[in-house]
C-alpha cells in the first residue's frame, strides 16, 4: 500500500490538529461522530459515559513515549472500580477491570464501585486471583450488586475457541436481531506496530470508544518509544513538557490505522466508533510518514457511505 | 538379560528392530525403551514415529539425534488455554528450530503434524524442499504462516497426500496458491482448507481434485458456492470426508436436485461438515446419505431444532456428533431414540454471551443422551442450568464415559434446584466413571469435589478448573492424588503456594500445569525453580510493571506455566514471559 505522494503533508497534521485542539492530547480517536465541519473545527470534548474506568486515567496523548506504569494510573484514582483491580497490559485489561466483570453497560458501575472499590485500594500489582477470592466467597453478594442487566464478560470465557468466536461473528445466527451488536460477542483483530517484533490481538467488542482502545493499545505496545504528532501543542495534564516527549520520540510519529473490509486502509477515528467496529479487520501502528494520504481517502468513503 | 533369556540376549539387532515394528503405541514402545540399555538403543535407533506433546520438553536438535530414523512426528506447542486468548500471542511455540533441526536429521520425515505452534512461511518453505518423500502436512490450531508458504508446499512436495490446516489462522497473501500444484501431481487424498477465509478458486480445485483419482477427505471453506460443490463431487464421487462450504443459494429446483443426485452418488461419503450458513431449501439434499455417516459436524450450521433433527434422525449409524444448542433438549432427546452408535456428542452455544434469547438446552437433553445412547463415552456440553440429580444420572447411566467436558456458562453457578453446589454430581461422574481420561468442570464447586477427584480418577489425564475451589486444600488434594495427571490447567481459582510447594516432585510426572489468575506469589515460583531443575517455571505477567527479576517474592503471579523438561530454560521467551 503505498500513499499518493501528491497530497499534502499537511493533511495529515491538520487532522491531528483538530484532535488536539480538542484538547485532551489523544489524536482524537474519541470522538465518535462525523461531523461535517471543516477540517480543523473544534469539536467538544465530551465525558465518557462508561467512563468509570477512563476518569481516573490521566487523559494522556494515545502514545506516551514514555512507559508509564500501571501503578501511576492506579494512584490518580483509586476509589474507582473500573481498571484499579485488574492486571494490566494484556489486551483485555482495559474493559476486563477486575477479575471477571468488564464495564460494558451503564448502571453496571455504581455496584461494582463499593464492592471491589477496597480491592482497588491495593497497588496495581494485586493479583487478578484475590479478586476472585472475593468473589467465589461472596458471588451471591456480588451478582446481586452488580446491576443484573448488565452481561458480564470474562476473559477467555466461556471457554470458546476464538477461532470459532471469529467464524461465528461473520457468520451469525440467522435468527437473531443484530441490531448492531454483535451476536457472538467479539471481534478479535490483530495488531502490528511497524517495527515491533511480534502481533497482538484484541476484541474489539470489549471496548465502548476510541478511547479505550487507544489506551489499550499504549499499554500493549508501550515497551517501544513511540511518538505522538511533533507539532501541535500537545497540552500534558501529567507533567510531560513537550520538548521532553519530543526528546524521548527522537521525532518519530506513528498513527494507528486499520484495514477495513474493503481491503483499503484508513485512519483510525475517521467514523463513528460502531461503523468503525464492523468494518475494521485488523489494526496497524504505522509511521506517520507511511500513512500520509489516508486522511482524504477516509473522508471520501465517509462521504460515500453516507 | 540373565538365565532363561539368554538365547535372547543372542538376537541380532534386526530381529528386535523387527520385533519392535508390531509395537504400534507408543506408550509400548517407551516401554521396551525401558527394559535394558540394548533395548533402549535398538529401540531408539528404530523408531519411526515420536510425538512431542511440549515443544520445549526436548531440544529439537536432542530429539533429532536420538531418533535417528523418524518418519512420522507430532509437536505440540502453546498450552491449551491459548485457544482462549489466555496466552499472550507471542508466548511462543515457534517452529523455526524444530524445522531446522529436522531439515538437518531426517532428509526422511514423512509426516509433520503440529498443533498450537508458530509456523512461518520460512518454515513451510524449508519443508517443502527438504524432505523429499514428504507426504503429510497437519497445522491444527497453528498460525504464523501464509497462502505464500502453501504455495510453495505445494509446488515441491511431490508426493504430498494430506494437508490439513483445521482451525489455523492463515493470512491469505497469494491468491491462487492452489495453482501451484503442479499438473502432474495426483497423489493428494487429503485436503482440509475449510479455516481459509478468503476465496478459493473453484475452478482451479475442480482441476486438481480431477486429477487425484484417490481423494478421500475434502474440507471446502466458506468461499465455495454450492453451485461449485456439485461440480467438485461430481469429479470425486469416491470422497469419504466431505466439508462443504456456503450451504445456501438463491432458490433453484434445478441445483437441488444437482446437488442431490450428486450426493446420492458420494456412495462411500462417511463424515459430513462445513454447512456454512445454511439454507433450508438446501439442507435436505443430504438426507440420501444420512443413513451412511458416522460423524457428523453441524456445529456452524445455525439452522433450529426442526431441521437439524430432520437430518440428525435419519443418521442411524452415527458415531460422533457436533452440533450447536439449537438443538435443544426436544432435539437431543430424537437423538437419544435414533443415534444408538453415538460414541460423542459436542454441543456449543449458539450466544454464549447474550442470554436475551435463551435457548432450551438444558441438563434434560445431557441426561436424555446419557440414558439412550450405551456407547457414548466423549462428552463436551455447553448449557446454562444444572442439577447434581442430574449428574447423578449421568454418571449412573455412563460408566464407560472416558471424556466429560461440561461447560455452564456462568461461573458459580449452582444447582438451580437445590441451591446447592455441584459437588456431588460431579463426585459421582469421577466415581462411576473409571475410566474417565479427561474432565473439565464449571458451575458452584467447592473443595469437596476435589477431594473426590483426587482420590477416584485414577486414570484422569487431563482436568480443567475454572472458578471454583475455597482454597489451597483444592489443590492439595488434586496434586497428591490423580495418579495419572498429566495436564492440570486452573483459572480464576483459590489455590495458592503451599500446594504447590508440598506436590513439588508430583509436577515433574506431568507434563504442564497452567495457573492463572490465582494465588501464587513469585517467591514459591521461585523455591519451587530452585528445588525442581527439571521444571521451566515460567511467570507471565503482562502489566508491565518492570524486570521480574527485581520485584519481591509477595508479587503475585498473573499467570504460571509450569513443565517438565529436560532442555533447560528456554531462550525465546518474549518480554512478558520470564523463567525463574
Amino acid at each position: 500500500m503505498s500513499p499518493p505522494l501528491e497530497h499534502d503533508c499537511n493533511v495529515l497534521t491538520e487532522r491531528i490538529c483538530s484532535a488536539t485542539a480538542a484538547g485532551d492530547g489523544i489524536l482524537n480517536l474519541k470522538e465518535t461522530e462525523l461531523r461535517l465541519g471543516l477540517p480543523g473545527s473544534e469539536s467538544p470534548v465530551r465525558d465518557d459515559k462508561v467512563g468509570l474506568t477512563l476518569e481516573l486515567l490521566p487523559p494522556k496523548s494515545f502514545f506516551t513515549g514514555a512507559k508509564r506504569g500501571f501503578a501511576d494510573a492506579l494512584d490518580a484514582g483509586a476509589g474507582k472500580w473500573g481498571l484499579a483491580a485488574g492486571g494490566g497490559g494484556s489486551e483485555k485489561e482495559m474493559s476486563k477491570g477486575g477479575a471477571l466483570f468488564s464495564p460494558k453497560r451503564e448502571g453496571a458501575s455504581g455496584g461494582k464501585t463499593t464492592v471491589l472499590g477496597s480491592a482497588a485500594k491495593d497497588e496495581g500489582t494485586k493479583a487478578a486471583g484475590r479478586d476472585s477470592n472475593i468473589s467465589v466467597g461472596n458471588s451471591d453478594e456480588i451478582q446481586r450488586e452488580i446491576a443484573p442487566a448488565a452481561k458480564a464478560q470474562v476473559v477467555g470465557w466461556p471457554p470458546i475457541r476464538s477461532y470459532r468466536k471469529n467464524t461465528m461473528a461473520t457468520n451469525p445466527p440467522k435468527n437473531k436481531e443484530m441490531d448492531g451488536k454483535h451476536g457472538f460477542g467479539c471481534l478479535y483483530v490483530k495488531v502490528s506496530m511497524d517495527g515491533a517484533p511480534y502481533l497482538r490481538k484484541v476484541d474489539l467488542i470489549t471496548y465502548s470508544d476510541y478511547k479505550e482502545l487507544s489506551l489499550s493499545l499504549d499499554k500493549m505496545f508501550s515497551g517501544f518509544t513511540i511518538g505522538h504528532c511533533s507539532s501541535q501543542e500537545i497540552p500534558m495534564r501529567d507533567g510531560l513538557s513537550e520538548s521532553r516527549l519530543l526528546d524521548l520520540l527522537n521525532g518519530s510519529e506513528y498513527v494507528l490505522t486499520y484495514e477495513d473490509k474493503d481491503g483499503d486502509w484508513m485512519l483510525v477515528g475517521d467514523v463513528p466508533w460502531k461503523m468503525f467496529i464492523d468494518s475494521c479487520r485488523r489494526l496497524r501502528i504505522m509511521k506517520g510518514s507511511d500513512a500520509i494520504g489516508l486522511a482524504p481517502r477516509a473522508m471520501e468513503k465517509c462521504k460515500n457511505r453516507n | 538379560m540373565v538365565g532363561r533369556f539368554r538365547w535372547a540376549a543372542m538376537f541380532p539387532d534386526e530381529v528386535w528392530e523387527h520385533v519392535f515394528s508390531f509395537l504400534t503405541s507408543d506408550g509400548d514402545r517407551n516401554a521396551a525403551a525401558l527394559v535394558c540399555r540394548n533395548w533402549n538403543r535398538i529401540e531408539r535407533r528404530s523408531r519411526k514415529r515420536v510425538f512431542v506433546g511440549n515443544c520445549y520438553s526436548v531440544a529439537p536438535t536432542v530429539a533429532v539425534r536420538l531418533f535417528p530414523e523418524v518418519r512420522a512426528a507430532v509437536i505440540k506447542g502453546k498450552p491449551h488455554f491459548a485457544d482462549f486468548n489466555l496466552v499472550p500471542s507471542d508466548w511462543g511455540g515457534g517452529a523455526e528450530a524444530w524445522v531446522e533441526a529436522m531439515a538437518e536429521g531426517w532428509p526422511n520425515l514423512e509426516e509433520l503434524r503440529f498443533k498450537r505452534m508458530v509456523v512461518s512461511d520460512d518454515c513451510l518453505d524449508l519443508i517443502a524442499r527438504s524432505f523429499k518423500n514428504f507426504k503429510v502436512l497437519s497445522l491444527v490450531s497453528c498460525d504464523g504462516f501464509s497462502t505464500s508458504g502453501l504455495a510453495a508446499i505445494a509446488a515441491n512436495c511431490r508426493h504430498l497426500r494430506e494437508l490439513n490446516l483445521r482451525e489455523s489462522e492463515v493470512e491469505e497473501t497469494c491468491l491462487n496458491w492452489i495453482s501451484h500444484f503442479p499438473e502432474p501431481f495426483t497423489s493428494l487424498v487429503a485436503l482440509d482448507i475449510a479455516c481459509l477465509e478468503g476465496e478459493v478458486n473453484a475452478s482451479i480445485l475442480e482441476r486438481l481434485i480431477s486429477r487425484c483419482s484417490n481423494i478421500m477427505t475434502l474440507r471446502l471453506n466458506h468461499s465455495v458456492p454450492l453451485e461449485r460443490l456439485v461440480g467438485l463431487l461430481q469429479r470425486a464421487p469416491q470422497l469419504m470426508d466431505l466439508g462443504t462450504g456456503k450451504f445456501s443459494a438463491r432458490h433453484n429446483p434445478q441445483l437441488f436436485s444437482r446437488l442431490e443426485s450428486a450426493i446420492v452418488g458420494c456412495k462411500n461419503l462417511r463424515s459430513l461438515s462445513g454447512f456454512w450458513e445454511p439454507g433450508l431449501t438446501y439442507l435436505p439434499a443430504v438426507y440420501s446419505i444420512c443413513e451412511g455417516l458416522t460423524s457428523l459436524n453441524l456445529n456452524y450450521a445455525t439452522v433450529q431444532n426442526p431441521e437439524l433433527v430432520k437430518i440428525i434422525s435419519r443418521c442411524k449409524n452415527l458415531r460422533r456428533l457436533l452440533v450447536m444448542d439449537l438443538i435443544e433438549d426436544s432435539g437431543l432427546v430424537a437423538v437419544a431414540s435414533s443415534c444408538k452408535l453415538l460414541q460423542e456428542l459436542r454441543v456449543f452455544p449458539s450466544d454464549p454471551y447474550d442470554a436475551a434469547e435463551p435457548v432450551s438446552l438444558t441438563e434434560h437433553g445431557l441426561v436424555a443422551v446419557s440414558a439412550g445412547c450405551p456407547m457414548l463415552h466423549s462428552v463436551l456440553y455447553f448449557c446454562r442450568q444444572m442439577t447434581n440429580a442430574a449428574l447423578l444420572t449421568v454418571a449412573k447411566n455412563r460408566p464407560n464415559l472416558t471424556c466429560f467436558r461440561l461447560c455452564i456458562i456462568e461461573p458459580h453457578t449452582r444447582d438451580y434446584v437445590t441451591q446447592e453446589p455441584l459437588d456431588t454430581g460431579f463426585s459421582a461422574i469421577v466415581e462411576s466413571c473409571k475410566d474417565l481420561r479427561r474432565l473439565s468442570l464449571s458451575g458452584l464447586l467447592t473443595d469437596l469435589v476435589f477431594k473426590s477427584i483426587g482420590a477416584s480418577a485414577n486414570y484422569l489425564e487431563m482436568l480443567s478448573i475454572a472458578f471454583a475451589g475455597d482454597g489451597d486444600m483444592g489443590l492439595h488434594y488434586i496434586l497428591s492424588g490423580c495418579k495419572n495427571l498429566r495436564k492440570l490447567e486452573i483459572r480464576d481459582c483459590p489455590f495458592g503456594d503451599k500446594p504447590l510447594l508440598q506436590n513439588a516432585s508430583k509436577l515433574e510426572t506431568m507434563r504442564s500445569l497452567w495457573m492463572s489468575s490465582c494465588s501464587v506469589t513469585l517467591g514459591a515460583c521461585r523455591q519451587l525453580a530452585r528445588a525442581m531443575p527439571r521444571l521451566n517455571v515460567e511467570v507471565i505477567n503482562e502489566s508491565g510493571r518492570g524486570p521480574l527479576a527485581a520485584q519481591p517474592d509477595n508479587c503475585p503471579v498473573e499467570k504460571l506455566y509450569i513443565y517438565r523438561t529436560i532442555a533447560g530454560p528456554r531462550t525465546d521467551t518474549p518480554q512478558c514471559v520470564w523463567t525463574v
